[in-house]
């Protein structure tokens, strides 16, 4: 059980917590045509898009129901409408998220009964347009909890809300439900999708950045919706899986009503870096497939033991902080734990369950003035190596004087974090390099030189 | 804020958007869900803001206003930079059921007024504390007399409307709260040259991007030209405390803040006026209408002397770049002001601008474009992807220039691009500037990359969007 130390000051300066809005916006660019809308003011979208527009390099759609002092008074009932139907019109978006805010969450909207009174009153969209409603406000959470929220409310929405009886038995075809959670890449994405596709497995990834957001030129030069992502027929097959993979906590709660919904059973990954962790998704698959560990992951895992040795020189016994999310902070912890790394300092957007089972010694919940106070208290700096982050983080590493691996949201002074492949064998690899190198190049431990006193001068 | 309040801020004298307001301007309009674009009031006032480094500026609401946005913008500045830590209440939800938000930011303006030993405290009122009712106003007032610093509510929760009004809300408030409240410093004895009256002067809508300022300022101190303020590059607050006492406002580029000048003027009788610092001929325009304004003939004289020799050295430094960009076809997608003040840049360089947004431009601004692009020169209203995408392909242009939120559409239509707006890593204005733009625009567009990245493999062999 890790210590969780709360918030105990009244403003936070530096956060690290990104709201919920934004997580969700995130799980809807791995919709295929699907659009975000926030239920807001305009600025709750203005801000999401800009930040993923800085992060992912890449047109981030997203829209708003656009509130004003009128309709804050009477009620965005008009808005919500208005907005729908406008996106309905154009005819682009199949899926559209509707997605609440603080702002409409104090207000008490009926996020859901709204979603059905659109769907009353517009029966003419209703066979190419889906409006999925999350709720989202920012008064709680983080990204990585509105992303979750996100996904179940797909689940919810768009698969049927009993387990096929039919579903359960037989026609099971050779295909595997993934929940990626926030803290994975579009390139962790990509990793997970070629594991379980070397035991024959179809992955259904619900939702798939690594086919939205991996920065790619799609043909048609413009488009006002997602433009890659998870199909909405692939997502009504997911009753016919043999499993579904769980990657991070955050999605327990939406995993568990796809189970319940479609009888498929979950499997949960805690973390997807690290040896073990890896391997237990290795035997994991192979033992639901009955098919054997192809080569290339053998080669992939000895790959990653020799870097472990070449690398432990200079990784074992040495202190880090990271700053993160619950689930992202997870998933490095089993990498922490295998090298024998040390997590120092320990900063948490927000609280989750797991966190707290987790056995960090000790976390703190809250921003990166409260990182920066513990590394720069007295014997903050002991033993502490490398700070791993966003770029915010790397702002601070670059104060200090410390390494930085950049890593989570945002990165912005940074080209390509969000294809980077951290999870996997080669992915854990990459990382345990890249520690090591910034730890080597700061060269602490280089000595004092000492020249004799019965040298000759030269 | 009241409607009415707000409604007072939209109704803006000297905004040619309200003489023409029969033709239902956009900016001013209701907004449409579903199909609206660009930020909020509070998005405005912080931008507006925020760069004033010695300030500790709150958001006061829940954490998706600061969260994601805080040190965000390009605005850069010679301090260390307390202006550059987000600050927020980051509102839970048991504050909101429980009513605690106001006393969390008593609180938080304690914790910072301690720590940081700001010049003074700027609360950013946000949604969701609007829409309860803290009252912010009494939360400043008390901790203004307890903490014996200026703790300056601004009341711009994003609701209230667009980023623009966030801006005049933002402008407003300095004028009411702040500007005023103190006497410029004498010019200190080093910095005087005999026989040449120093001048004040203040440049609002100045944001310093990139630290682009910084390529005029030099030629200000030269002039003999103090700036008091910029509004808000690089600024102080004891600096917008004497905006009041200068001999000229510039309004740099900005329809946003011309309430400030506006009342700058009307309150304590400072000439303003409208220029840019994009473009040679727009840079020595700005520099002699200042002298004008001021009316000291000696000043005129070194300004005009100032004038050739700069843009004579920029000329020589073009020379070469122009060569490389002359007949270079752009299309145009900003603002306001520059919506013809880089049409002016861009033909400085040689270039030829196809077309040019103007949705936010005044009938003044439009009436300007077609002085410098002719009478038939193609304005953006709004400028979807396809759209810009659909003129470049028509008009055979060379590159697009507009915003960073535009730049990855561009990109993905395989378009040269620019990023002109706030975001930008480089700085364009001033004479300095003018070389650095060419630089730029010659990267992009001479890049070897674009014929690899519009032809289609070997194995398929057409050009992408001919097929």
């Amino acid at each position: 059980m890790a210590t969780l130390i709360k918030r105990n000051k009244a403003l936070s300066v530096r956060p690290l917590k990104t709201g919920q809005p934004t997580g969700a916006v995130l799980a809807f660019q791995g919709i295929k045509n699907s659009l975000p809308m926030l239920h807001g003011s305009q600025g709750c979208s203005a801000f999401t898009k800009v930040f993923f527009v800085r992060h992912f390099r890449e047109p981030i759609p997203v829209q708003t129901t656009a509130m004003d002092q009128i309709s804050v008074v009477m009620g965005g009932t008009d808005n919500v409408m208005t907005g729908l139907e406008t996106l309905a019109k154009t005819g682009k978006a199949r899926i559209i998220g509707l997605i609440s805010t603080g702002l409409t969450e104090v207000q008490g909207v009926d996020l859901h009964g709204l979603v059905r009174q659109f769907r009353d009153s517009h029966r003419q969209f209703m066979d190419r347009v889906t409006v999925v409603g999350v709720n989202a406000g920012d008064f709680k959470g983080c990204l990585e909890s509105g992303y979750a929220n996100a996904v179940e409310a797909m689940i919810e929405t768009l698969l049927p809300d009993t387990a096929d009886e039919k579903g359960a038995e037989g026609l099971k075809r050779p295909c595997i439900n993934v929940l990626p959670g926030a803290h994975l890449t579009p390139g962790d994405v990509d990793v997970l999708k070629k594991y379980v596709e070397a035991f024959g497995l179809h992955p259904i990834v619900l939702p798939d950045l690594s086919t939205a957001l991996d920065g790619h030129v799609p043909e048609s030069r413009s488009s006002p919706v997602s433009t890659g992502g998870t199909l909405m027929e692939e997502i009504q097959s997911m009753p016919q899986s043999l499993a579904t993979l769980v990657a991070g906590s955050a999605l327990n709660r939406a995993a568990e009503v796809l189970e319940q919904r479609t009888g498929v059973p979950n499997h949960h990954c805690h973390g997807l870096m690290g040896v073990q962790a890896m391997d237990r998704l290795v035997t994991f698959l192979s033992r639901l497939t009955g098919r054997p560990v192809p080569d290339w992951i053998e080669r992939d895992r000895s790959r990653l033991l020799d870097a472990m040795m070449d690398t432990h020189f200079n990784l074992t016994g040495h202190g880090l902080g990271l700053a993160g999310d619950p689930d992202w902070l997870l998933q490095w912890h089993g990498v922490l734990v295998e090298m024998g790394l040390v997590g120092r300092v320990v900063v948490a957007s927000t609280a989750s369950p797991a966190l707290a089972q987790s056995d960090f010694e000790t976390i703190k919940i809250g921003d990166l003035e409260d990182m920066e106070d513990l590394i720069t208290a007295p014997n903050g700096r002991q033993e502490l190596h490398a700070l791993i982050g966003n770029s915010h983080v790397a702002e601070m590493a670059r104060r200090l004087d410390l390494p930085i691996l950049r890593c989570g949201y945002p990165l912005f002074d940074w080209v390509g974090g969000h294809a980077r492949a951290w999870i996997g064998y080669e992915g854990t690899r990459q990382a345990y390099y890249d520690l090591a190198n910034a730890i080597i190049h700061t060269k602490h431990h280089q000595h004092h030189p000492f020249r004799s006193r019965f040298a000759v001068p030269a | 804020m009241t409607p009415a309040q707000v409604a007072a801020l939209l109704n803006e004298p000297a905004c040619d958007h309200n003489a023409a307001k029969k033709r239902e301007k956009p900016g001013c309009v209701r907004l449409k869900p579903g199909a609206t674009a660009g930020g909020c009031s509070f998005d405005g006032a912080m931008i507006t803001l925020f760069p004033i480094a010695d300030v500790a500026h709150i958001v006061h609401g829940s954490i998706a206003c600061a969260g994601s946005s805080w040190d965000g913008r390009g605005s850069v500045s010679s301090s260390p930079g307390l202006y550059r830590l987000g600050m927020t209440t980051d509102l839970t939800e048991q504050d909101i059921i429980l009513g605690r938000g106001d006393k969390r930011l008593l609180l938080g303006i304690r914790q910072v007024v301690e720590r940081y030993a700001p010049q003074a405290v700027f609360v950013y009122q946000t949604c969701i504390p609007a829409l309860i009712g803290d009252n912010i106003e009494a939360i400043c007032h008390a901790a203004q007399e307890h903490f014996g610093l200026p703790v300056i509510p601004v009341d711009a929760a994003g609701f209230y409307g667009t980023k623009n009004l966030g801006n005049r809300i933002a402008g407003d408030t300095m004028v009411r709260r702040v500007i005023g409240a103190r006497e410029p410093d004498p010019i200190p004895e080093a910095a005087r040259r005999p026989g040449m009256t120093v001048h004040d002067i203040n440049l609002v809508g100045e944001f310093n991007i990139a630290g682009e300022f910084w390529n005029v300022l030099p030629l200000l101190d030269e002039l003999g030209l103090r700036v008091l303020c910029t509004l808000a590059g690089d600024a102080r607050f004891h600096e917008v405390q004497t905006m009041h006492r200068a001999e000229v406002t510039m309004l740099v580029c900005s329809k946003a803040l011309i309430n400030v000048a506006r009342l700058l003027e009307e309150h304590y009788a400072v000439p303003w006026f409208e220029g840019s610092f994009y473009g040679i001929r727009d840079t020595s325009m700005a520099l002699r209408t200042m002298a004008r304004i001021i009316a000291d003939p000696d000043l005129m004289t070194r300004t005009e002397r100032l004038i050739e020799r700069e843009e004579s050295a920029v000329r020589t430094a073009l020379a070469p770049l122009i060569e490389r960009l002359r007949g270079r076809r752009a299309i145009l997608y900003t603002g306001g002001v520059k919506s013809w003040s880089v049409v002016s840049a861009l033909q400085d360089l040689g270039m030829e601008v196809v077309a040019t947004g103007t949705r936010k431009s005044t009938e003044q601004d439009k009436a300007r474009i077609r002085e410098l692009m002719g009478q038939e020169a193609i304005m953006i209203e709004e400028g979807t992807s396809e759209r810009l995408l659909g003129l470049a392909e028509a008009h055979d242009a060379d590159l697009l220039i507009a915003g960073g939120r535009n730049m990855f559409t561009a990109l993905k239509g395989r378009m040269p691009f620019l990023d002109i707006n706030q975001e930008r890593e480089h700085a364009y204005a001033g004479y300095a500037g003018m070389v650095t733009l060419a630089q730029r625009l010659i990267a992009t567009i001479e890049s070897p990359i674009w014929p690899l990245v519009r032809h289609r493999p070997p194995w398929q062999s057409t050009i992408v969007g001919e097929a």
